[in-house]
């Protein structure tokens, strides 16, 4: 079970209040219908997969029903940060 | 400012309107240091709005006599309570009826970019006192109710019997819930069988 800090109640609570989203920072094409299918494709349907650090997208379903990002190492399930939607990760696969 | 109030509606504008609240077929139970209690059709209102808005602080202020809480905190006086439930979103919970009165009173006093939600038919309160009421609490939520996590004031959304609760402490043995309608049942029906060791039964 993971211990997620919430950004926004500002507490750690229990991962069933949660929900995982999927891969943080997808940004949605300006003008959809300028993109190619691939582009268009790429957006909706794929999805990076790293072993090691990954940003992911979480709600706090259960509590203050906000989105915020998790940055998590998928090898050893370590939570390195949660941060406010908005906000960039100071934990980075560069860094 | 006039078109703010088409929104508004009053629910129970006589008395021959039947309300029935969801727990109407319990009654109050009392056990060893353990009391359970529905709050019934309390007055209950969502306000969402920005802090970072003055007219939107001082408008709640000027309507409910209260200051907007913080995170996880809340605010009350002898009729109302206002709970924190996001950062842009606050419960205010009062007396049975007092819903038109209140919701006409905010948006007289409130302008702009801002919504006031009328749930009082969506959801219930649940009174749970006594000083059994906190080992109840911890048998039917994984959160951590205890005194130095959650001293009287707090308020936490979160998972409980399954089901989700907003969890207000009021006092030291003091506790209330706010359940969605349609789990009110269930709930109370878990609560009475948590409280079970304590003496609480529906078969008296
Ligand atoms: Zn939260």
């Amino acid at each position: 079970m993971f211990y997620i800090h919430c950004p926004y109640c500002d507490e750690h609570r229990e991962e069933e209040e949660f929900h995982a989203k999927g891969q943080a920072h997808i940004a949605r094409p300006l003008d959809p219908d300028a993109c190619t299918d691939e582009e268009w494709g790429n957006f909706l349907y794929f999805r990076a997969n790293p072993r090691g650090i990954h940003h992911e997208l979480w709600v706090h379903a259960a509590g203050c029903r906000k989105f915020f990002n998790i940055t998590r190492d998928t090898q050893t399930y370590a939570i390195l940060e949660t941060y406010r939607l908005g906000e960039q990760p100071s934990v980075t696969s560069q860094s | 400012m006039s078109d703010t109030f088409t929104a508004v509606m009053d629910q129970l504008p006589t008395a021959d309107v039947l309300a029935r609240s969801p727990l109407y077929q319990h009654s109050a139970l009392r056990g060893d240091g353990l009391q359970l209690q529905e709050n019934a059709l309390a007055t209950q209102l969502v306000i969402r709005g920005n802090t970072d808005d003055a007219s939107f602080v001082q408008g709640v202020a000027k309507a409910t006599g209260l200051a907007l809480p913080g995170n996880l905190q809340s605010e009350a006086n002898n009729d109302w309570r206002l709970r924190w439930i996001a950062p842009d979103e606050w419960l205010l919970t009062g007396p049975a009826n007092a819903a038109f009165t209140m919701e006409t009173a905010l948006r007289e006093n409130l302008s702009g970019h801002y919504a006031v939600i009328n749930v009082s038919g969506g959801q219930t309160l649940v009174r749970l006192s006594g000083a059994n009421a906190r080992a109840v609490l911890m048998k039917s939520c994984p959160y951590d109710v205890h005194d130095r996590n959650f001293p009287a004031g707090k308020v936490v959304s979160t998972v409980f019997a399954k089901s989700q609760a907003i969890i207000s402490r009021l006092g030291d043995d003091e506790w209330e819930l706010v359940v969605r309608r349609s789990f009110a049942d269930y709930i109370w029906r878990w609560l009475v069988d948590a409280g079970q060791e304590f003496g609480l039964s529906e078969h008296a």
